[in-house]
């Protein structure tokens, strides 16, 4: 079986030495027809991995940005299916940019296990990071994941134990999403120095790539963040560049790259 | 086939009861479900910690509340003699205050200065401002924006009370909004935070622990059965949005296999119309939201649908997770009542009984009706009465083309 695309990008970070940078978008916003254009634009801007918002009525992790990214693109009636149809359709013309769906398990719970990984898999789906599914709870669908290639992305807190640190690590694949801060997204700022000293001890359990999300904004932070970190994940700028510009879609791209190109030159400075 | 003697050693020690349940949380709030969980399983056997629940429950709310044999009312309807647990008569008018009194002790214990609550009809807010204002602990509240502008009399006193009240304008703007945001401000605060949830949902260990505090309902309603009726009842009548007072009164009855139980949940303009927060009544699919696995009502891709009802207190996508299992089982059976059985039941109670109920307890009257009438008068049934209806004389009122 080939590696899969995650690993792979992660594996020719290292070699160059390189910091990865992992754009989040809410699929479906501000409406559906827009996002591939949008994802492909990521990639153009240096993107390493994308994280493909999966829109739900209730996202109890995030900030007003993606609250109402996902308000936007419920409008539109954009559905779990519609997001797997992007990531197809994303394929025809990018076959190595590992994408990660993020969201809410309820969409695939109503799926039905079976019949998601089948057609993550079939869209070119990488991996699968779920907010509120921990390792405990994703036992059920883990075995499924491993059979049809997904990888399960798992996330780490300011507030996780050791004991439940090495759980996760056992469980994680692909890379560990460090939140940078006790917040929801788009939550103010977040401090580089307690991020260090909190990757230190998780460096000892695992070798997954370690990438901190929650607080990144602009070069600087990616940069600071960089230093002590295998990437940086940013949501929130970039969704707020999208709501900006809502009305006037075609602006959408320049806007995205222009944050992330930043966030480019600042990390491989 | 489940024993039912089995039901009460749930759930098992990841939440789960059966299928359902669990801690379906983002990973900065397990740590603090973790400690809740210890101190409480730690307190929940601890003698001292029982006394000075108990002692509140006694001194504080005025319980034991009464059970109390609605003769005119049974008589009126010819059928079961009907007995109403009298939740009403606690402190805050409602059964919300037996959890929150167990919660805000745990918030002290747990050195929590500051507690949240989310609440749909207020009366879960009520009882959290009270129970903070008499610890001196700082207290904020969430509440759905629709919420707020039905409700505003529980708002106000919430206010009186010292608390902090938020409304939520996100999503549909009523009960689940008010979890996701309350949610969001633990999330944060977790450091300082105790988050009382107000009904038996939730991430593990909250339906355990909320079950818990408000068991005494039915532990009462047991021996005044007893004493007052001289055996069981035949049957036990509660409404059920999340299904704290429902749970409440039925556990201590789980073995008792010859009492039947019926959860009544809002039919709102009728289930078939989809206009309701009935998710067991309409075997809606199961589905997780605010950290549990249940029966949740949403649409075909996942997405969380608007529920109605006349009550705010019902007004919610899902029901908690142990409900769910006495569904699968059989030990409990769930119905619906609509918002017109319901009214007719709030007005009847009123004249007959001199007892205005809370429109969330008038869905249980509306049941014990019909079910009454095809039973004999030699028959009991004990009716959960949750709440004074006080709170609902607005919506009330308006209904009659009155405003105040």
């Amino acid at each position: 079986m080939t590696m899969n695309r995650i690993d792979q990008r992660f594996a020719a970070l290292k070699a160059q030495s390189r910091r990865a940078l992992i754009p989040y978008i809410t699929a479906g916003d501000p409406a559906p027809q827009y996002t591939v254009g949008f994802m492909h634009a990521c990639v153009e801007a240096g993107a390493d991995v994308l994280e493909l918002g999966v829109p739900f009525s209730d996202p109890m992790a995030d900030g007003p940005v993606i609250q109402k990214a996902c308000e936007r693109a419920l409008k539109h009636g954009t559905r779990l299916a519609d997001v797997l149809d992007m990531v197809a359709s994303f394929r025809e013309t990018d076959s190595t940019t590992p994408v990660v769906l993020m969201g809410y398990l309820n969409p695939i719970e109503r799926m039905g296990y079976e019949a998601f990984v089948r057609r993550a898999r079939d869209a070119g789906v990488d991996g699968v990071l779920m907010v509120d599914m921990p390792p405990e709870e994703a036992t059920a669908i883990a075995p499924l994941f491993a059979e049809y290639g997904l990888q399960s992305i798992f996330l780490l807190a300011p507030t996780t134990s050791s004991t439940r640190a090495a759980t996760i690590c056992a469980h994680g694949e692909g890379y560990l999403y460090y939140v940078s801060l006790k917040g929801v997204t788009g939550a103010a700022s977040l401090d580089v120095e307690a991020v260090a000293r909190q990757l230190a001890p998780l460096r000892e359990m695992t070798d997954l790539p370690l990438c901190v999300g929650f607080g990144i904004r602009d070069g600087e932070t990616a940069a600071a963040v960089g230093r002590v970190a295998d990437g940086v994940i940013v949501g929130s700028a970039l969704v707020s560049r999208i709501a900006e510009n809502a009305e006037r879609p075609e602006a959408i791209p320049a806007a995205l790259k222009a944050v992330l190109g930043d966030m480019r030159d600042a990390l491989d400075r | 086939m489940t024993k039912f003697s089995d039901l009460t050693r749930l759930p098992d020690a990841q939440g789960h009861f059966g299928p359902y349940g669990g801690r379906f949380v983002s990973e900065t709030l397990s740590f603090a479900l973790e400690e809740l969980e210890k101190v409480y399983m730690s307190l929940r056997d601890d003698a001292d910690f029982q006394a000075e629940f108990d002692r509140d429950l006694a001194h504080y709310v005025g319980r034991p509340s009464p059970l109390y044999h609605a003769e005119r009312w049974s008589e009126k309807i010819g059928g079961a003699q009907i007995w109403l647990k009298r939740e009403d008569l606690n402190h805050t008018g409602a059964h919300k205050v037996n959890n929150t009194i167990g919660q805000a002790l745990l918030a002290k214990k747990s050195g929590k200065p500051r507690v949240i609550a989310e609440t749909g009809a207020g009366q879960h807010g009520v009882a959290t401002a009270t129970v903070a204002a008499r610890l001196g602990l700082k207290c904020e509240i969430y509440m759905g924006a629709e919420d707020v502008e039905r409700q505003k009399l529980n708002v106000y006193r919430m206010r009186l009370l010292g608390a902090e009240v938020h409304p939520v304008e996100s999503g549909s703007r009523t009960l689940k909004d008010a979890m996701n945001e309350a949610l969001r401000d633990w999330v944060t605060n977790v450091d300082d935070t105790f988050y009382i949830i107000g009904t038996v949902a939730g991430p593990h260990p909250y339906p355990a622990m909320v079950r818990d505090f408000t068991a005494v309902i039915g532990r009462e309603a047991r021996e005044q059965s007893l004493a007052q009726i001289g055996r069981l009842p035949d049957a036990l009548v509660a409404c059920v949005g999340g299904g704290s007072n429902a749970i409440g009164l039925f556990y201590p009855f789980l073995e008792d296999e010859d009492v039947a139980m019926v959860g009544v949940e809002a039919g709102g303009d009728g289930v078939e119309t989809g206009r309701h927060a009935a998710p067991l009544t309409a075997n809606a699919p199961s589905g997780v939201l605010h950290g549990n696995r249940t029966y949740l009502m949403s649409d075909a891709s996942g997405q969380v649908s608007d529920t109605h009802s006349i009550s705010a207190g019902l007004d919610y996508p899902g029901v908690g997770p142990e409900h769910a299992l006495w569904k699968d089982v059989g030990r409990v059976s769930y119905v619906a009542a609509n918002d017109d059985a319901v009214l007719e039941a709030f007005r009847e109670l009123t004249r007959v009984e001199g007892i205005m109920p809370a429109l969330e307890s008038a869905h249980a009257l509306a049941h014990a009706k019909v079910m009454a009438a095809s039973m004999r008068p030699d028959q009991h049934i004990v009716v959960n009465l949750s709440g004074r209806g006080d709170k609902d004389i607005h919506t009330v009122a308006k209904l009659d083309g009155l405003e105040f």
